[in-house]
């Protein structure tokens, strides 16, 4: 009897499963066609054979790719990598840092006014960045040639070797056009929005009676966030980590109108530059796609469940 | 009581840089943009110094007149982006819904089947845009059928073979058609024109761009789904409705605040998207993929036109407030009430 009704509940469920497996393959496709075009090797790129499994794992692609093509001429992405790795940690950190204050100070001390200012912070999340691109770019070059004598200074400065870093640290983060602490700078602004909102969220959840009690003990504005809400602040700042450091690694529009030459641009400007140029095959197109998007998968698979926090939190209501 | 205000104005000091950063980097910005939409700002006349503006005559609304009556090009890119915005966001709330729905059955593997239908939301459009121009790569003449075509070949369904993003067919009611003269009878005959028709090519870059956001759609409406007590699905059942009776009278309608939200937030998306057109296609043949966010973007970086790209800017901005203001509004106003 139990196990007649385990078989009909079996096979009832067997479209389900069939509809699920089908889902999968299309999400899983593009995944595949990635994996297997890259890991060919040139002679073995045939557009007739793009679906087959490549025989033997070959990795020129992705050495290429990294390495770029003297004899092509093009660039290698290696160096774009490192610019988003220097452009997405230091945005996220500040970002995050700086969300952290704001969701403080507007859950927990509100002042006049704060329930207007909270939504018009809010709307710098969803405005198309055209309707700000065109003064953000004249900004940004009107501080590249503010602070251009003062760069050239800079990279005549004769350090020694120990403190060579502080010549590299100030030429890479002096926020301008083309620099990538102009990036930094453009990210930690336009991620004021979405950083409040979800540390304003996770703190208003916290009783306000925590903050007078140690108000009444004599803690001040600074004690109370240091004290108090800082140390169980981890899980809202795990969220709003990830989230930023995936946007921010994605991020193209930005980086395209902002930083101008190779030296400088995202992995993300440069594989559209790298897949825009004709003479790329498809293999080491492929493989720099997928060194583009392995940083952000890694942190989805290993950390899936706070990448959907975010997620919600950014429908507002999460 | 004099700590406590020290205390106010602190925390008022450490919010100010944000406030002020938004201040102008957002509203400044924007009413920067919306003036410069209003002069006659055509070229790289540059801005002398300590003026905000070239010295460029102020035209009024001439290059929202321009866009809206006379530029080809942006009447192409409206029609492309209803078409866009339509079909994805049915696309991602249908789908989205369909595997939410399967997901709540209790499925063994949930999480791995979770994983798979969201992990497109953690690459970059750019990444998207570059997989699937190879994925649909119609292929030419001496290549043969490639891509997806070569995968319905194999597959016994060539009839599913299609040029894709480099379709330059646009679907419209032809005026000769018996719609078209009804049409035309009723006075709306003006509806019968490319310009009211459906790029095949776009449909393509929908296509990537729903694979990559309707697992955020899926995510929501899981959520949503997990929320809605069991007991009230039992009460149902002992009132002998049957499964899909459940799921139409009692779940969709408890669905639909978070639908709301999905169709803001795609909307929101679908209206600026500029990264997944840039990677995949470009403006694609007869601009069949273009749409607003890329004009602007050529037009000014590529061509100077700093006004009509500004006018650009500012319709694409008021189209997104239209949707979001009310929905800000919205949810402030019953936070305040809880």
């Amino acid at each position: 009897m139990s196990a007649g009704v385990r078989k009909k509940f079996r096979i009832t469920r067997i479209p389900l499963y069939l509809a699920l497996i089908l889902a999968a393959i299309f999400y899983l496709l593009p995944i595949y066609v990635l994996l297997v075009t890259s890991l060919k090797s040139y002679a073995d790129v045939n557009l007739a054979t793009m679906w087959s499994i490549p025989e033997g794992i070959h990795l020129d692609s992705f050495i290429q790719a990294w390495n770029g093509d003297p004899s092509k001429g093009t660039l290698g992405l290696n160096r774009n990598f490192m610019n988003s790795i220097k452009l997405a940690i230091p945005a996220t950190i500040f970002s995050a840092m700086l969300g952290s204050l704001n969701g403080y100070v507007l859950s927990k001390w509100k002042f006049k006014g704060a329930n207007i200012i909270f939504p018009a912070i809010l709307f710098g999340m969803f405005i198309p960045y055209q309707s700000i691109l065109i003064p953000l770019v004249q900004t940004m070059q009107g501080w590249g040639q503010a602070t251009r004598p003062f760069l050239n200074n800079v990279s005549t400065w004769n350090m020694p070797v120990y403190f060579e870093w502080v010549k590299t640290l100030v030429l890479t983060y002096t926020p301008a056009y083309g620099t990538i602490g102009g990036l930094v700078l453009i990210h930690v602004i336009y991620g004021i929005p979405i950083t409040t909102l979800i540390f304003r969220n996770y703190y208003t959840e916290i009783p306000d009676e925590l903050v007078e009690a140690s108000k009444i003990d004599g803690a001040g504005f600074g004690g109370i966030y240091r004290y108090i809400l800082f140390p169980i602040s981890m899980p809202a700042f795990v969220v709003v980590i990830i989230w930023q450091f995936q946007s921010i690694w994605n991020e193209f529009l930005f980086a395209t109108v902002i930083t101008n030459k190779a030296e400088v641009q995202p992995i993300t400007v440069a594989l559209n530059n790298l897949a825009g140029s004709f003479i790329v095959e498809w293999n080491v197109q492929m493989a720099g796609a997928l060194m583009a998007a392995l940083p952000t998968l890694l942190i989805f698979i290993l950390l899936g469940r706070y990448f959907m926090r975010g997620l919600l939190a950014g429908s507002l209501k999460g | 009581m004099r700590r406590i205000n020290f205390d106010r104005i602190m925390a008022f000091l450490f919010i100010l840089p944000s406030i002020l950063a938004i201040l102008v980097f957002v509203y400044g910005f924007i009413g920067w943009t919306a003036w410069a939409s209003l002069l006659k700002w055509d070229n790289i006349a540059l801005i002398p110094k300590g003026s905000l503006f070239p010295d460029v005559a102020f035209t009024k609304f001439d290059n929202y007149v321009r866009l809206l009556t006379s530029d080809q090009r942006f009447q192409i890119d409206l029609r492309n982006t209803v078409i866009f915005t339509i079909t994805f966001i049915v696309g991602c709330l249908s789908l989205g819904l369909i595997l939410a729905v399967l997901l709540d059955q209790k499925v063994k593997g949930e999480g791995i089947f979770r994983s798979i239908f969201l992990f497109p939301m953690a690459v970059s459009f750019i990444v998207t845009g570059v997989v699937w121009r190879w994925v649909l790569n119609p292929g030419n003449e001496t290549s043969g059928a490639v891509g997806v075509n070569q995968l319905f070949e194999n597959i016994g369904l060539p009839f599913l073979k299609s040029a894709w993003y480099t379709n330059p067919k646009i679907l419209y009611i032809q005026p000769a058609s018996s719609l078209g003269t009804f049409l035309s009878d009723i006075g709306l005959g003006f509806l019968s024109s490319p310009n009211f028709g459906i790029s095949l090519a776009i449909l393509s870059v929908v296509l990537a761009a729903t694979w990559q956001m309707s697992g955020y759609t899926m995510a929501l409406y899981l959520a949503g789904l997990r929320g809605i007590p069991e007991e009230l699905r039992e009460a149902a059942r002992v009132d002998g409705a049957s499964e899909l009776q459940i799921y139409r009278s009692i779940i969709l309608p408890l669905l639909q605040p978070i639908t709301l939200s999905a169709v803001i937030i795609l909307g929101h998306i679908s209206l600026k998207i500029f990264d997944l057109v840039s990677a995949m296609t470009g403006p694609g043949p007869a601009f069949a993929t273009d749409v607003p966010a890329y004009y602007m973007f050529d037009t000014v970086f590529r061509g100077n036109h700093f006004a009509r790209g500004a006018a650009i800017a500012i319709i694409l901005l008021l189209s997104v407030a239209v949707l979001v203001v009310p929905y800000l509004s919205y949810s402030m106003k019953t936070e305040v009430q809880q």
